[in-house]
């Protein structure tokens, strides 16, 4: 700014002074951020980068796949439906009146191993449409009432399984009420196949969730028996059986660690399970099963994975290809500025 | 508003017939009004147009009626205890604050609750308490509004604090007020209507009052109003004669009759009765709050509006409220979602209703149903309330569930991100104006992301492209043309000095002078030149209203003369008058002092009549100290040359005209100087009829209209003068580049059409290549027919251009149109079906320049182009005949220049240079359009994705809204997993560097193709959506098929999957990677995993310890792996297919920065083909 010709109309009287004027200057201060000048780094995706992240994806996908599809190979798995055969002949008409009449409900059956089966062998119960993740069931419980004696009066989020004659169920709601109860005893060529049911549940369940002190109560005394009852002098965290169930599954198929068999099972064993049918399933249609399987590193038997490994790695293979030969027919020079819209020929639009 | 325009417009037709104005002013204004009133539709910024409308009309207003009783409020000169009897005026203490200590709640809530958002946030919430949906818990439901709510308050409360604090100060402050006969200190919130207050120089007002008298003998104060319109330089304000010497004798006899409180800081209409008389009482005669008193040692007034009835008080109203396009078509795209939300509810309550039909006869005992509730002895149903009512609760929950879709957060991180963008705008170092010291300012926060879309500019010239510092250059004095002043030549620089008293005497500002012209001045009267070079310079010194105001400077001896006044114009003169030595040393309002020549001269001013936008000139009649009496009168030139006395002295005028017209060829503004001698009878006739205009009570200003224009009639021409306004710097470059943007630029200036045309060369918007078009038209028929050939020959014109395109890109030769359009012809077809076929011409125009416009034609003009294209208009300004226009864009900016602040305060954005608008719209504008587009859409996306990953969820749990994603996770998903990066993003994402855009401003075009957002986006993104969602949902679930998996388990997977997979989506799309947004993505990524083991590391969760359990097996992180992976590969392949086989634009301008391909090349290109691609409509 000339200092002979200030602006004659923002100068008031005796009120220009250049040195205020510097002091008070609202220049913004430089730096980097404020200027968005910050450094950065900008990727473009170049055929090159495009092309070999697609490579290395196939190259990790694929020998995952292989990997996952040969675990899943390995794990030697038998399932044996029960629900229907376990019921006899007479009485398949009216399921639910056999299961709920009193009596002797045992069942055996005997399964044959079709491979050898390394120990430790897990044995599940799996039950088919039963709604283990239904809002009303997976609400009816109480955790605090679990975990410790004095909340054993919390009962409000339990109903209808909150309270019987009056009294606080231990534990109560929905999920403990249907605890399953269907029982299973192997034995091979005669011989009983020691079964352990320790550790089945969750260290941390047993350990936090579930309470030492915490013994059940009033449990299964109400008119209308949802599943099996549980030994009143064990506390809560000693109730494997309950601490797995109460552990609601997330899909309406699941399965549930029974215990597991400390010992190989030889292919062509026969293994016969005397089971007792107690568990009410036909009521809404659900199956029982009955699982032995092996586990790998993977887990059970499941061939999803490696297929779907294989198949983004494969997919990721066939595109890193159909790219490179696209490249190579009709490259384009990255930032030719001939590609602008506006010195591109206008007819061509 | 709307009324009261054409109310004012009607009476002013009648009123103009009667004293037959040319029929085209009635008809001028017919049209602003209506064009007011299309932009007054635009909503609230209505109540602005007050001001300054009430200012334009009120010399109507004033003359067509008197002020009703029950319209005025009556002031008892000092006694407030009378004034205030019958009516409760208020008081002076003021209240900015809104909240006291016990309204905040209440009233902080329901501000906060106009937002729908908020609305619906709230509507969700409530459904939530009810026992039946309860869905979430209490506390995660309600946490993310209490959440905002919160900070919202306690950012209210922070700023109300602020205001109480300062509200306590300043009505604490203290004015001498008369009490008991005396002045005494009293504090400015007690101060009543009707009291007398004396001001001190230098001292703030402290209510509005009206002058009684001043320490000036003649009644003059000089007041500052910078704190009211920010105008630096000091007006005059006039206390009436006949209160002045009874200041504390018999004042309360005094009464003052005056309108009610209005926001109107430039119109003041009153009476006041002294001693029996009447007198009126004007805008000058009052002295508002908030301006500080001047040079002059003390006024008295009396108080007549005080506290939050004062103007400033009442003016004092937030930036005005807009909504950004995109932000319109978002809200297309919510309603969409909001059908898409209702269609998946539907969808579940209708499975729903399907299995409780199926299962309707064992729904008592299923284990996982259990509709009976046995616990007491009369069995009931548990929680069942019939079938119709299930499928009710049903929806009802899945809309709690589903709440996400509608992307509420979204309006809370747009907001998040213009406030963002604003601290850019401002704080670029890019955008600072050292002249005016001034940043960039952001008045609106809501339509950052307009600025990328404009394809419309309209500006002012006057103080927006060129400086509106005006330049004396060139005289033409009775036919001879003085222009030695020749910057080439470096003549000297005049600053004449004269010794007063003792003292020196210099002008503030030196003046080039012609050295002829100086040699003929300063040999006085005695040649015949001579004589008339003193009559013109004398007129230059004396026809205006400047002050001067002598300065003290470092060295004793010398004093500057400052010259204040309110027209940069007419301080040019004085100052070039003043370098001739015709220096203006004193003015009152009864004489001036003129030193000429080193000899003072005393004027008495017999009257003025001052400038008028109608009359385009002013007058003065002095009275020489010989007893002559002369009138002088300076104007615009067509004003001037019909009351100019053809007769005589023809070969003067045609020398005059022909001067007139080579200065405003040269880009010059003109002003045409006359004189006359009064004859006694003469001077008696018009000194009895200004007497009784000036005191008239009725329609005082069209009297004294009328008796000015008697005044100015068969004048003698003496002369001309011309004064350069320089162009700013950067005008040309500035304009350029809007040009090659694709942005057309239109021009609409007051000037004559010479000046404009001429300024459109210098400033590059017309070029020699350039085909012109001009349309003046005196009428309808005559502007029907010459719109119609222009459009014919426009149509011809760019017709074989598209053509000559097609053989080759170099050799393309484009013909550009200019239009030149004068405000005459305007006047004929704005609000006429001739808007259609302007508009049609002016589509195929490149450029337009509208010259000799009236303020409102500017808003006209602009409301004709808003009204018939979706395109964004954006207007420029800086002076008060700017803010209409303004007000009518879509965006107005507004120069805080020399012409004070009124267009900054009606603006939008404001700034100090007309050629920020480049950084400002090609980078800032492009940068906030391409975040804000890209951040709603992927904003729809982040949330669609969860909704959906919970949707799929539901068709598994017999449709009953059971999430396996804990509530506390679903809850803080958008307010904490995945809200941070977006808005850094928002903020920081460039998609390519200042200095290519601003040096390719063509990349702008990706705005107004809509690139970011549009409707293909959307659709794009929301299958890629059900994709992403899809992949994410099923492969954890094939996988877990048949397992002892557990939900809360398999929840957190579909947690970390979400998050990670949103995240990294949003990675894919960042283009320049700082620290801050590697920070904000892993930091995202990261917290939410330590979210997810806190929420499981509390056992009275049934989810307790899930994510350790599930983290410890394979199929955990290959599923994680694979949902990535398959999730992001197809994106990831249009993605490259697209930029690489289709770039677009900013694609290739990206490469070409990496790479530095570009400038090569490219500049080359650009200049081959300024005009962009032609206009794809």
């Amino acid at each position: 700014m000339d200092s002979n010709t200030p602006p004659s109309s923002s100068a008031a009287a005796g009120s220009a002074d250049p040195s205020a004027a510097r002091r008070n200057s609202k220049r913004p201060k430089y730096s980097r951020f404020t200027q968005q000048e910050l450094p950065a780094c900008k990727p473009i995706l170049t055929p090159g980068w495009v092309i070999s992240s697609f490579m290395l994806v196939s190259i990790v996908f694929i020998p995952i796949g292989v990997a996952s599809l040969l675990a899943s190979h390995n794990v030697v798995e038998i399932v044996d439906r029960y629900d229907t055969v376990c019921i006899p002949e007479s009485a398949r008409n009216d399921k639910v009146n056999y299961i709920q009449s009193p009596g002797d409900k045992t069942c055996t059956r005997n399964i044959t191993v079709t491979k050898h089966m390394k120990k430790p062998i897990y044995l599940y119960y799996q039950l088919d449409n039963f709604y283990q993740n239904h809002r009303r069931y997976v609400k009816s419980r109480s955790d605090a009432q679990l975990r410790s004696n004095g909340s054993a009066d919390d009962v409000s989020s339990c109903e209808p399984e909150d309270k019987s004659n009056g009294q606080p169920i231990v534990p109560c709601g929905l999920i403990a009420w249907s605890l399953f109860n269907d029982t299973y005893d192997f034995s091979r060529n005669g011989q009983q196949l020691s079964l352990n049911k320790k550790g089945i549940s969750w260290k941390s369940d047993r350990e936090h969730k579930f309470g030492k002190n915490v013994f059940p109560r009033n449990f299964q005394n109400g008119s209308l028996i949802g599943g099996g009852s549980l030994n009143s002098s064990l506390p809560l965290s000693e109730q494997e059986d309950l601490i797995v169930w109460m552990r609601t599954a997330a899909l309406p198929t699941f399965r549930k660690l029974y215990g597991k068999i400390e010992d190989d099972l030889q292919a062509n064993d026969v293994i016969m399970v005397t089971l007792e049918n107690r568990y009410n399933t036909y009521s809404f249609n659900g199956k029982k099963k009955l699982v032995l399987s092996t586990a790998s590193w993977l887990g059970g038997k499941n061939d999803f994975l490696g297929i779907a490994y294989l198949t983004v790695g494969g997919l990721c293979l066939f595109l890193a290809m159909v790219f490179t030969i696209l490249y190579l027919v009709k490259p384009r020079q990255l930032g030719d500025p001939s590609y602008l819209s506006w010195n591109r020929n206008p007819g061509w639009q | 508003m709307d009324s009261n325009a054409s109310i004012e417009s009607e009476s002013y037709r009648s009123f103009s017939s009667r004293r037959s104005i040319s029929s085209h002013h009635s008809k001028l204004s017919a049209s602003n009004s209506i064009g007011e009133a299309t932009c007054a539709e635009m909503g609230s910024k209505k109540v602005r147009h007050g001001s300054r409308g009430g200012a334009d009309s009120e010399g109507f207003n004033l003359s067509q009626k008197e002020i009703s009783d029950e319209d005025a409020r009556f002031v008892y000169i000092n006694d407030p205890a009378r004034t205030n009897e019958r009516f409760e005026y208020a008081r002076n203490s003021i209240r900015t604050a809104k909240y006291s200590v016990i309204t905040f709640l209440p009233r902080n809530l329901f501000e906060q609750f106009h937002r729908v958002a908020y609305i619906y946030f709230l509507v969700i919430a409530i459904l939530n308490q009810l026992p039946q949906l309860a869905v979430f818990g209490r506390g995660a439901s309600i946490m993310p509004l209490a959440f905002v709510l919160l900070v919202t308050a306690v950012k209210d409360a922070y700023e109300d604090y602020r205001r109480h604090r300062s509200d306590r100060i300043e009505n604490n402050r203290l004015a001498l007020v008369l009490v008991d006969g005396e002045f005494r200190d009293k504090k400015w919130k007690d101060i009543e209507v009707g009291e007398i207050i004396r001001v001190r120089a230098n001292e703030t007002l402290p209510c509005d009052m009206v002058l009684l008298s001043t320490s000036d003998p003649t009644g003059v104060a000089y007041i500052q109003t910078i704190n009211l319109d920010g105008e630096s330089n000091l007006k005059t304000r006039y206390a009436k004669q006949e209160t002045l010497s009874k200041i504390l004798e018999n004042m309360s006899s005094g009464l003052i009759k005056c309108e009610k409180p209005n926001r109107n800081i430039y119109g003041f209409h009153a009476n006041m009765e002294v001693d029996g008389k009447r007198l009126s009482l004007g805008a000058s005669n009052i002295i508002l709050r908030g301006c500080e008193l001047k040079n002059t040692a003390w006024a008295v007034g009396v108080a007549v509006y005080a506290g939050q009835e004062t103007k400033v008080m009442l003016n004092s109203s937030g930036a005005p409220s807009k909504r950004s396009k995109l932000e319109k078509r978002m809200n297309v795209e919510i309603i969409l979602l909001s059908f898409f939300l209702i269609t998946l509810c539907s969808i579940v309550s209708v499975l729903a209703a399907i299995w409780l039909r199926r299962h309707r006869d064992k729904l008592d005992n299923i284990p996982y149903y259990r509709r009976k509730d046995y616990s007491e002895t009369d069995v009931e149903n548990y929680n069942y309330y019939g079938w119709g009512w299930e499928i009710f609760f049903t929806f009802l929950m899945s809309v709690i569930v589903f709440q996400i879709m509608i992307p509420i957060s979204l309006y809370i991180s747009m907001e998040l991100v213009r406030v963002g963008q604003a601290f850019f705008m401002i704080r670029d170092g890019g955008m600072y104006d050292e002249a005016s010291n001034s940043r960039f300012q952001c008045r609106a926060l809501n339509i950052n992301e307009d600025l990328g879309q404009i394809k419309y500019v309209f500006s002012d010239k006057t103080g927006t492209l060129t400086e509106n510092k005006m330049e004396f250059r060139s005289a033409s004095i009775w036919g001879v043309d003085y222009s030695g002043g020749n910057p080439d030549l470096q003549s000297e620089q005049v600053a004449h000095e004269v010794e007063v008293d003792g003292k020196i005497l210099r002008p503030k500002m030196a003046v080039r002078a012609d050295p002829e012209l100086l040699r003929l001045a300063r040999g006085g009267r005695e040649s015949e030149q001579g004589k008339h070079v003193y009559d013109f310079f004398l007129a230059l010194a004396s026809c205006n209203t400047i002050v001067p105001f002598v300065v003290d400077t470092e060295d004793p001896s010398v004093k500057l003369v400052d010259y204040q006044g309110e027209s940069p114009d007419e301080q040019a003169l004085v100052y070039a008058a003043a370098a001739y030595g015709f220096m203006l040393i004193e003015r009152t309002s009864g004489h001036i002092v003129v030193d000429v020549q080193g000899e003072k001269q005393r004027f008495n001013v017999l009257g003025l009549h001052e400038f008028e936008s109608d009359r385009k000139r002013m007058s003065v009649i002095l009275g020489f100290p010989d007893k002559s009496v002369k009138v002088f009168v300076k104007g615009a030139d067509t004003t001037m040359f019909s009351v100019i006395d053809r007769t005589s002295n023809n070969n003067v005028l045609q020398a005059t005209e022909g001067h007139l017209l080579s200065y405003s060829s040269m880009g010059l503004r003109t002003l045409v100087v006359g004189m006359r001698e009064l004859s006694n009878s003469e001077f008696d006739k018009w000194y009895i009829a200004f007497e009784a205009a000036s005191t008239a009570l009725m329609g005082r200003a069209a009297l004294l209209r009328k008796v000015a224009s008697s005044i100015e009639s068969n004048l003698c021409v003496i002369g001309a003068s011309a004064i350069e306004d320089k162009l700013q710097l950067g005008v040309p470059e500035a304009i350029e580049s809007l040009r090659m943007a694709d942005i057309k630029v239109w021009v609409l200036t007051g000037d004559k059409q010479e000046t404009a045309i001429s300024i459109g060369y210098s400033s590059r918007l017309l070029t020699s290549r350039m085909n012109q078009i001009i349309i003046n038209s005196n009428s309808k028929e005559l502007c029907r027919k010459s719109l119609e050939d222009a459009i014919i020959k426009a149509k011809k014109l760019s017709g074989p251009n598209v053509s000559s395109n097609m053989e080759g890109s170099s050799g393309a030769v484009t013909i550009p149109v200019g239009l030149i359009i004068d405000g005459t012809s305007l006047v004929y077809i704005l609000d006429s079906e001739l808007e259609e076929l302007l508009f049609q011409l002016a589509s195929h125009c490149s450029v337009v320049l509208c010259c000799r416009v009236a303020p409102l034609q500017k808003a006209g003009i602009v409301a004709l182009v808003k009204k018939r294209t979706s395109d964004m208009t954006l207007a420029i300004g800086d002076g008060a005949n700017d803010v209409s226009m303004i007000q009518c864009a879509d965006v107005g900016i507004g120069i805080s220049g020399q012409e004070g602040r009124q267009a900054v305060m009606a603006s939008d954005f404001a700034m100090g240079q007309f050629r920020f608008l480049v950084p400002l719209l090609l980078v800032h504008g492009h940068w906030n359009y391409q975040r804000m587009g890209y951040m709603i859409l992927y904003n729809f996306y982040r949330n669609a994705v969860f909704v959906l990953i919970l949707f799929w969820y539901v068709l598994y749990t017999c449709f009953t809204l059971t999430t396996a994603i804990n509530e506390w996770s679903s809850v803080l998903y958008s307010v904490i997993y995945t809200s941070v990066p977006t808005i850094v993003v928002g903020i920081l994402d460039k998609d390519l560097s200042k200095r290519t855009l601003s040096k390719h401003p063509q990349l702008y075009g990706a705005g107004h193709r809509q690139e970011v957002y549009n409707s293909k986006h959307f659709w794009l993104t929301m299958v890629d959506t059900i994709w992403q969602s899809a992949a994410a949902f099923f492969i954890p679930l094939l996988a877990y098929r048949k397992s002892t998996v557990d939900g809360p388990s398999i929840g957190d997977l579909w947690t970390l999957a979400a998050v990670i997979l949103v995240n990294l989506h949003l990675a894919m799309d960042i283009v320049s990677w700082t620290w801050v947004t590697h920070a904000a993505i892993w930091g995202s990524i990261v917290a939410t995993v330590i979210c997810v083991i806190v929420i499981d590391a509390i056992p009275i969760l049934p989810g307790y310890w899930a994510i350790f359990h599930a983290a410890g097996t394979w199929v955990f992180w290959l599923c994680l792996l694979a949902i990535i992976v398959a999730a992001l590969v197809p994106r990831l392949v249009v993605k490259f297919f697209h930029q690489y086989y289709c770039p677009s634009d900013i694609q290739i301008a990206r490469e070409a920065e990496k790479y530095g391909r570009l400038r090569d090349h490219g500049t080359v290109e650009i200049e081959m083909n300024p005009i962009l691609e032609p206009p794809r409509r």
